[in-house]
């Protein structure tokens, strides 16, 4: 099996989030990345896929050098090697775009994303890679078995999941469930020594076709603040949320 | 030119998120004027067709023959039907997650997703939540034809009666995806159209209390959800987790009972419109977040809470 993780490079979840140059650029000072949540569950999923019928693991990332770190957490949690596509990762069409050109000239019997990524949340890109690439496509995807050519898999759905039976080659975007939180990996020593031999290529980008263009970023407002009710006096929350708050 | 929507059903009738994304087209195209063309890939009988008229859509084609959740066919006979349409409008379901970035490629259309406004003009330019809910983003369309997929809950019904046409047809290409059948989730409500959620965190000790939380979202008829570590050790399923790695809530009402309230957890909910935490510890930093809090235990404040609601019902 031959497997591409598309792995996106992200401020940690703890992170405030705040914007300079006149709200349009992100702020990345003092911010700790990480591999995007969503992408740890097929990154684990894969190595474990390999461990047990064989084959590859490679990473993609589309950005510039300083998403490098976060690539070599990828490899230090056992992917075999890692592919960098230079290129600021400002719209999903581009991104889709660089990271299928790679696969149309690679071979891959699998490629998995996250089912949206925990800055841009566009939860695009696997699907337009799928499109690019003519590749059947699951999304959200909460169960993976591979048997021979396809692949047996479980997609959340609003309102339960489904089921479904897919041939291989094809694109996945996980979440929790295709691996459980306790069984994802963390770096050890010898892994994050190894991590720093294994091979990363760096490929120019092929267009940066942008469908978009972000013109600014806001913070939502903030709260006014917290009423509080006496908890000897539960009927006067309800009262508050008929009265006041017209929710109910 | 016109403006195109896709709808979704659940058991023969469509969502309320069907009926918002009606609406918020509905909006759009008076501001392009032009009109609502509603798409359905399900079996849906015509009475519940035409209730797509009541908000704004002037003609409904029904193609029950396409497998929604094939994303390469659904995506194929969307396409078809867009030559004429600027703008196509999803409500940002799991299904829609897969349509719209085919769709985008397809048509050579920017993809635009939780979508929380509508255009400023007939130029493509609007708001979006990116950074997990910690931040809006503005956003332009450089393209001729754009699609809009809105997060649910955040824009509402409008109400706007339009005689309705309804026109059938078939499409018979099949993508590869062999589906095998399909689960429904226990809860009776799903999270991310309710407009009601009581959520519950690790304060509530065990899997075994959760009844009072059941009871508090029956009366309230609201859909359950806990916090991370809660369906991590399996307390509840994983299809209940919210927050910024779970599934987004954009209520009107967010009732925390028992969560701590951590920057994860409040990336994924704090768009709820109004939030009322319940914690015995003052210090809670959801108390930072809420609209209305108690300081209290849960197994005390829970019950009469409960009691309180069934009075004000009646
Ligand atoms: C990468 C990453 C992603 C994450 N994503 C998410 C996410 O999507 N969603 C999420 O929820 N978390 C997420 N987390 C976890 C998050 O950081 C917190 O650990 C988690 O939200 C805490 O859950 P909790 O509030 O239920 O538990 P705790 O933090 O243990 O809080 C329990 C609360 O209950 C209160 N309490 C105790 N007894 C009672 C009582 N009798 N009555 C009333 N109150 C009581 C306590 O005062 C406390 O405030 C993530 C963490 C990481 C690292
Ligand atoms: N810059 C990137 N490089 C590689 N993969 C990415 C990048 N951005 C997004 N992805 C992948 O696409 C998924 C969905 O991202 P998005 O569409 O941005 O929400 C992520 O979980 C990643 O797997």
């Amino acid at each position: 099996m031959n497997i591409l993780v598309c792995i996106s490079s992200v401020p940690d979840t703890t992170s405030k989030i705040n914007f300079t140059e006149n709200n349009t650029k992100f702020d990345c000072s003092g911010i700790q990345f990480v591999i995007n949540p969503y992408d740890e569950f097929g990154l684990t999923k894969s190595i474990m896929i390999k461990e047990s019928i064989g084959g590859k693991v490679t990473v993609i990332t589309v950005g510039d050098a300083s998403v490098e770190p976060v690539i070599r957490k990828a490899l230090a949690i056992g992917a075999d090697d890692a592919v960098r596509v230079n290129m600021d990762p400002n719209d999903s069409f581009s991104v889709a775009n660089e990271i299928s050109e790679y696969i149309k000239q690679n071979s891959f019997d699998l490629i998995i994303t996250g089912r949206e990524s925990i800055d841009y949340n566009g939860g695009a890109v696997s699907g337009m890679i799928s499109e690019m690439t003519n590749l059947p496509l699951v999304n959200a995807c909460i169960g993976l078995e591979i048997e021979g050519n396809s692949a047996k898999l479980v997609r959340e759905i609003d309102g339960g999941k489904e089921m479904i039976t897919s041939p291989l080659p094809m694109v996945i975007g996980g979440q929790k469930g295709l691996v459980l939180e306790n069984e994802l990996r963390i770096p050890n020593m010898r892994g994050i020594m190894q991590a720093r031999t294994k091979p990363l290529s760096v490929v120019e980008p092929t267009g940066n076709i942008m469908y978009t263009t972000s013109v600014s970023f806001a913070k939502p407002e903030e709260k006014a603040g917290c009423k509080f009710v006496d908890a000897s006096n539960v009927s006067d929350l309800v009262d508050l949320l008929h009265n006041e708050a017209k929710v109910i | 030119m016109s403006v195109l929507v896709y709808t979704e059903s659940w058991g023969g009738n469509f969502r309320k998120s069907t009926f918002e994304a009606v609406s918020y087209a509905s909006e759009t195209a008076k501001i392009l004027g032009t009109n609502v063309v509603a798409l359905s890939l399900e079996d849906v009988s015509d009475e519940e067709l035409v209730k797509l008229g009541s908000y704004g859509a002037s003609k409904v084609v029904s193609i029950p023959s396409v497998n929604k959740g094939d994303s390469q066919s659904a995506s194929k006979i969307i396409a078809e039907l867009s030559t004429d349409a600027s703008v196509i409008v999803f409500s940002g379901t799991h299904t829609a997650r897969m349509i719209t970035p085919r769709l985008s490629v397809k048509l050579a259309a920017a993809c635009i997703t939780n979508v929380i406004s509508l255009t400023e003009s007939s130029e493509i330019t609007i708001k979006r939540k990116s950074f997990s809910t910690k931040a809006i983003e503005i956003i332009k369309s450089n393209t001729e034809k754009t699609i809009l997929s809105i997060s649910p809950n955040s824009f509402g019904l409008i109400e706007n009666q339009m005689d309705c046409l309804i026109e059938r047809s078939d499409f018979i290409e099949k993508g590869s995806l062999i589906f095998e059948g399909q689960e429904t989730a226990s809860g009776k409500i799903s999270i991310s159209e309710a407009e009601i959620v009581v959520s519950a965190g690790r304060g509530l000790k065990g899997p075994e209390n959760w009844g009072m939380i059941e009871e508090l979202a029956d009366v309230l008829g609201a859909a359950t959800a806990c916090s991370k570590p809660v369906s991590d050790i399996g307390w509840r399923p994983h299809s209940e987790h919210v927050g910024q790695t779970g599934k987004p809530v954009t209520a009107d009402l967010y009732i925390a009972i028992g969560i701590s309230g951590a920057i994860q957890h409040l990336a994924g909910v704090n768009s709820s419109k109004v939030m009322v935490a319940i914690n015995t510890d003052p210090e809670a930093p959801f108390f930072k977040a809420a609209d209305y809090g108690i300081i209290g235990d849960a197994f005390e404040v829970v019950p009469k809470l409960i009691q309180e609601i069934k009075k004000f019902k009646n």
